[in-house]
C-alpha cells in the first residue's frame, strides 16, 4: 500500500514540474455561486475531456437549484481548454434554452476566443467582460 | 541532421505509450510541451501544440477506443525547427476520413462532443495528416514549425 501513494506522489511532483504549475491537474475545481438568482461558475484549471465529466454534473445540479433561470460561466481562472470544454458550454446552452433561461460567458483570454471563434459559440452566446456585467445583462432580460 | 554514419535523422526526437484513460490527456500534452520548450517556442505556440495533442489523444480514447482498454503511442521529432507529432492507436477507425473532418460532425452527439476537435488541430498546425481505417485504428501526423528555431539542436 505504502508502495502505491509513493508513485502516485512522484508523479504528480512530475507533472507539476512539468509545468502546470502544480494547480489542478487531477482535480477541477468549480465554485458555484448564486447572484440573484443566477448561477456563476468559477471554472478553474484544465477544461479537457477528463475535467469535463465530474464538471458537468456540478454545473447542472447548481441549475435545477436556479431552475435553469441564468447561467454565467466565468474563465477567468482556466490554464487550459480543448473541445471538450467547447462541448460543455453547448451542453449546458441547450439545457439552459430547453427551460427557456439565459446564459452568457465571461473573462475569456484570446486563447479561448479563438477557440470559441472557431466553434460558433461567439454567435450564440455573448460574452462580458466581468462576472458584474454579465450577471446584470442576464438580470435585466 | 546527418549520423556519422550518413544517415538522415531529426535533430531530436522521442516516444511515449501509454494506457487510454483520460488522465492522460493532460500527461501526453504536458510532455509533448515540456519536449519542444527546447526549441523556445512562444506560449501561443506551445498552447496550439498542447490543444492539438489533447485532440488526437482525447479522440484516441473517446472514439478509437470507446474508452475500453487500449494503447496510445505519441512520437515527436524535430526536424531543423519544424515539430513533428505522430498520434497512434489500434483501436476502432474511421470509416470516412473526409466527414470526419468537416466542422461539426461527431459520430457522438450524446456524449457531448462538439465536432470541433480535428477543426481545432487542423487551425492550430501547419500541416494534418489523417490515416485511418475501420477496424486499423487511427494515426495523426502534424507538423508545425517553430518561428524562433533558426539553428538545429545539438550544435554550438
Ligand atoms: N482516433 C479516432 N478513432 C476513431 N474515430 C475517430 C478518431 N478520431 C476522430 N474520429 C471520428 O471523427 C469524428 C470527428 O472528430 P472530432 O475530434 O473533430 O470531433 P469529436 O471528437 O466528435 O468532437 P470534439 O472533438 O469536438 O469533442 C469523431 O466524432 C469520430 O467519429
Ligand atoms: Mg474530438
Amino acid at each position: 500500500m505504502t508502495g502505491i501513494t509513493k508513485v502516485r506522489s512522484l508523479s504528480t511532483v512530475a507533472f507539476e514540474t512539468l509545468g502546470s504549475g502544480g494547480k489542478g491537474v487531477f482535480t477541477m475545481p468549480v465554485e458555484t455561486t448564486v447572484v440573484d438568482g443566477i448561477l456563476l461558475v468559477r471554472l478553474a484549471g484544465e477544461l479537457d475531456h477528463h475535467a469535463v465529466e465530474s464538471i458537468r454534473q456540478d454545473i447542472e445540479t447548481g441549475l435545477e437549484s436556479v431552475r435553469h433561470r441564468g447561467l454565467v460561466l466565468s474563465f477567468r481562472g482556466i490554464d487550459f481548454m480543448d473541445s471538450s470544454g467547447l462541448g460543455l458550454i453547448l451542453g449546458r446552452y441547450r439545457s439552459v434554452k430547453e427551460h427557456k433561461g439565459r446564459m452568457a460567458l465571461c473573462e475569456v483570454n484570446t486563447t479561448l476566443s479563438k477557440l470559441f471563434e472557431l466553434s460558433g459559440i461567439l454567435k450564440i452566446l455573448p460574452v462580458f467582460e466581468s462576472e458584474q456585467a454579465a450577471i446584470l445583462a442576464l438580470k435585466e432580460a | 541532421m546527418i549520423t556519422d554514419d550518413g544517415m538522415l535523422v531529426p535533430d531530436n526526437e522521442m516516444h511515449l505509450q501509454f494506457r487510454s484513460v483520460s488522465e492522460n490527456e493532460a500527461f501526453a500534452r504536458v510532455a509533448v510541451a515540456a519536449f519542444v520548450s527546447q526549441l523556445d517556442p512562444t506560449m501561443e505556440e506551445l498552447t496550439e501544440l498542447k490543444t492539438a495533442v489533447s485532440e488526437a489523444v482525447t479522440n484516441a480514447i473517446i472514439h478509437g477506443y470507446e474508452n475500453t482498454y487500449g494503447e496510445v503511442r505519441v512520437s515527436c521529432a524535430i526536424w531543423n525547427g519544424v515539430v513533428e507529432i505522430e498520434i497512434e492507436d489500434d483501436g476502432k477507425g474511421i470509416e470516412d476520413v473526409e466527414l470526419a473532418r468537416q466542422p461539426l460532425w461527431t459520430s457522438r452527439p450524446e456524449l457531448e462532443r462538439s465536432g470541433m476537435g480535428i477543426t481545432i488541430m487542423e487551425s492550430f498546425v501547419d500541416e494534418l495528416m489523417i490515416e485511418s481505417a475501420p477496424g486499423r485504428g487511427t494515426r495523426i501526423r502534424m507538423r508545425k514549425t517553430i518561428a524562433s528555431s533558426t539553428k538545429p539542436i545539438g550544435q554550438a
